[in-house]
């Protein structure tokens, strides 16, 4: 076991994909000459040359379609879109080449690409550079979406995410680069279905994914030290498809749920997750799920603005204690 | 082109434009829904360029109005006809339609309904092939109305820097929909546009396939032999509707009648008969054979097909589960 942080895993991912096929490509804004915003593709261009990690010009949706139409022949493009805000302009290509074409033509042809994003709020970078979007990628057929909470599953998700013949995209987060954590020396897939138990518990199942896994995890030691309450975290590193059978397992033991996520509360992960409780499991609550969420605003700049615009792991905590009727 | 191959392509584009005719038909008694664009008119762009390229061996990749591309590029009439029919035997097995023609194996790589889209995927095709090495080349045929698009200047951009080997085809029709030209385009001339981006360009009258023909040829040439890309206008006209409900109230018949006399098929036929090829008794002689070929093979083979079956809905989503485990579940070797 390595203890490297989130970019390196990232890196050594793609290298070592690069090394083995030669159809590995990658592209994004900087990535090549520049090393990449947040270092994930260092090294890479000294090593791979210009035609397989391509600085692209600040076209976003003309590179991601280029990146879909060379998977078509068998290319395999791991695109970075610098900030998740980005995404947005190419959605286009994504959504309705990407992700339809599978199925538009019968079967014939498929996009085998990885579309990695930087999301999330860092700091007080403002309303169109903190943006939280995927509640928009997770609804769409024919796309997947993975967001590592940790260097080991940002490794083994993406090494899974470039070998897996359907497009997936890679929810990131801006502030989590730099965290550290165990990766396995030798080659590691990690599933791009599932959820893992991050911390197992039997009194109440705190869902995260990504950034707020952590809350979870310190909510869930603060529940445990002051409050005696054994929280379950659940990571939903798989958004699209989301875990079913994770989900109904987890509150079929401890009969409560929260939802804990970055991004603001409609048509989001809490929503869907209780949706699928309801379908799931229902009759096996003692109490109605609860969402921790951010506010419904274009994220302000203002430090205590935005402080109180993204909830944390005392928002996590807040709500358990609500369910529990100590609050 | 050869007399022999000019004969060939006088019967292809018969075929093109009756095909074409019968499919408007065949949508009337609603056997094929929803939206449906047709060629007529504008059969010698696609004939001529591609009688310069080599079907089946060069990439195509085409918008919404795109039978005729797929069947010029090897598709059968028959499968094109039965997807437009929704049938399970359709080249897209009944889940594309008219706007989402296939043909992989024919290296027909799709008809795309958002306009301008398939310009990037154009690009990323020759961006294929330039890794792989192959002397293959991507064609793109397009609209006029399609070069506003952002994805456009996008990919003229990324196509030159990185001197990828796509040929654009611009079948200048003068309308994106009911929109003339002139009135949505501040430069008529689109070839003019690709100028900014160091792209060589030229403009060629697409109503004349031996025309057509040399300035594809030269087009050609140019991105086959390395020198990146190409962008070839065609000035042409669509003789119906943009698709099925448009009562054409932006247009004067007289302008329609004058392109009329300027008919792709005729010039070719007259032009033959003229030289002492063939015989108007001989043209007559291919539309009667044409015709009973489409309704005898084409439309019984889509009639006949049957439907996909409901069980099968969600298949084609995703690649096939049982061939991605390892990814899936991380059970990789
Ligand atoms: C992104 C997008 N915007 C609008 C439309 C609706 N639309 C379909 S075809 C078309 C006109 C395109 O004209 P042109 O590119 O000249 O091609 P033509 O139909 O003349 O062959 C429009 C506006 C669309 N399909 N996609
Ligand atoms: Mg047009």
């Amino acid at each position: 076991m390595a203890n490297i942080m989130y970019w390196e895993a990232i890196q050594r991912a793609h290298d070592e994909e690069m090394a083995r096929d030669p159809l590995v490509i990658c592209m994004g804004e900087d990535i090549g000459v520049a090393g990449g915003t947040y270092k994930a593709t260092k090294g890479l261009y000294e090593k791979y040359g210009p035609l397989r990690v391509m600085d692209t010009p600040i076209s976003e949706n003309g590179f991601t379609g280029l990146a879909v139409g060379a998977s078509f022949l068998g290319v395999r493009p791991i695109v970075e879109i610098m900030s998740v805000n980005f995404a947005w302009l190419a959605m286009d290509q994504m959504f309705n080449s990407a992700a339809k074409v599978r199925y538009m033509s019968g079967g014939q042809l498929a996009a085998p690409c990885v579309f990695r994003s930087a999301g999330g709020a860092a700091h007080q970078l403002g309303a169109q550079h903190s943006a939280r979007m995927e509640k928009v990628f997770m609804g769409i057929a024919g796309l997947r979406v993975v967001t590592p909470s940790n260097p080991k599953q940002a490794y083994g998700l993406l090494k899974s995410a470039i070998r897996c013949d359907d497009p997936v995209f890679i929810n990131e987060h801006e502030l989590m680069y730099n965290m550290k954590g165990e990766v396995p020396d030798g080659e590691y897939f990690h599933p791009l279905e599932g959820s893992d138990i991050a911390r197992a518990g039997t009194d109440v199942t705190l869902f995260g994914y990504n950034i707020s896994v952590h809350w979870c995890l310190k909510a869930a030691e603060i529940l445990d030290k002051q409050y005696g309450i054994s929280a379950e975290v659940v990571d939903l590193y798989s958004l699209a498809p989301l875990d079913r059978d994770g989900i109904r397992k987890s509150v079929s033991k401890t009969h409560r749920a929260v939802i804990a996520e970055e991004d603001e509360a409609p048509v989001g992960v809490g929503s869907e997750v209780i949706a699928i409780i309801n379908e799931e499991c229902f009759f096996e609550l003692d109490a109605a799920p609860v969402r921790v969420h951010s506010a419904l605003v274009p994220q302000p700049y203002n430090h205590t603005l935005e402080k109180a615009t993204i909830p944390d792991h005392e928002d996590v905590v807040k709500a358990v204690l609500k369910l529990f009727g100590k609050a | 082109m050869k007399i022999e191959d000019k004969k060939r392509v006088l019967r292809e584009m018969v075929l093109h434009r009756r095909f074409e005719e019968r499919c408007y038909q065949a949508y009337i008694e609603r056997k094929i829904g929803g939206f449906l664009h047709l060629y007529p008119g504008q059969e010698a762009c696609c004939n001529g360029v591609m009688e310069a390229a080599r079907p089946g061996h060069d990439y195509v990749i085409t918008g919404y109005r795109d039978h005729v591309h797929a069947i010029k590029c090897g598709a059968d009439p028959k499968e094109v006809m039965a997807e437009l029919y929704g049938k399970e035997t359709g080249s897209s097995k009944g889940r594309g339609g008219s706007m989402h023609i296939f043909d992989a194996g024919k290296r027909f790589m799709g008809g795309y309904a958002l306009v301008g889209g398939p310009f990037p995927l154009a690009a990323g095709i020759a961006k294929a092939i330039q890794l792989k090495g192959g002397d293959e080349i991507a064609i793109c045929f397009l609209g006029d109305a399609a070069n506003n698009q952002g994805t456009f200047h996008e990919t003229m951009n990324m196509a030159a820097l990185w001197k990828l080997p796509v040929l654009f085809i611009c079948e200048n029709n003068l309308y994106g929909i009911g929109t003339s030209i002139e009135r949505s385009t501040a430069v008529i001339h689109q070839h003019k546009r690709v100028c900014a981006y160091g792209i060589e360009a030229a403009e060629c009258d697409g109503q004349d396939i031996d025309k057509v023909y040399a300035a594809a040829r030269l087009a050609v040439d140019h991105v086959r032999s390395g020198k990146g890309p190409y962008f070839l206008e065609l000035m042409t006209y669509r003789y119906r509707g943009h698709s099925m409900s448009d009562s054409r109230g932006y247009r004067s018949r007289e302008e329609e009648e004058l392109w009329k006399q300027r008919d792709p098929i005729f010039i070719l036929r007259d032009r033959l008969i003229e030289t002492g090829e063939m015989s108007m008794a001989d043209y007559e002689a291919i539309e009667k054979e044409t015709d009973a070929y489409i309704e005898n093979e084409v439309i019984k083979f889509a009639e006949q097909s049957p439907e996909p079956r409901v069980e099968d809905l969600e298949k084609y989503v995703f690649a096939d589960r049982e061939t991605q485990l390892p990814w899936l579940t991380g059970k990789a070797a």
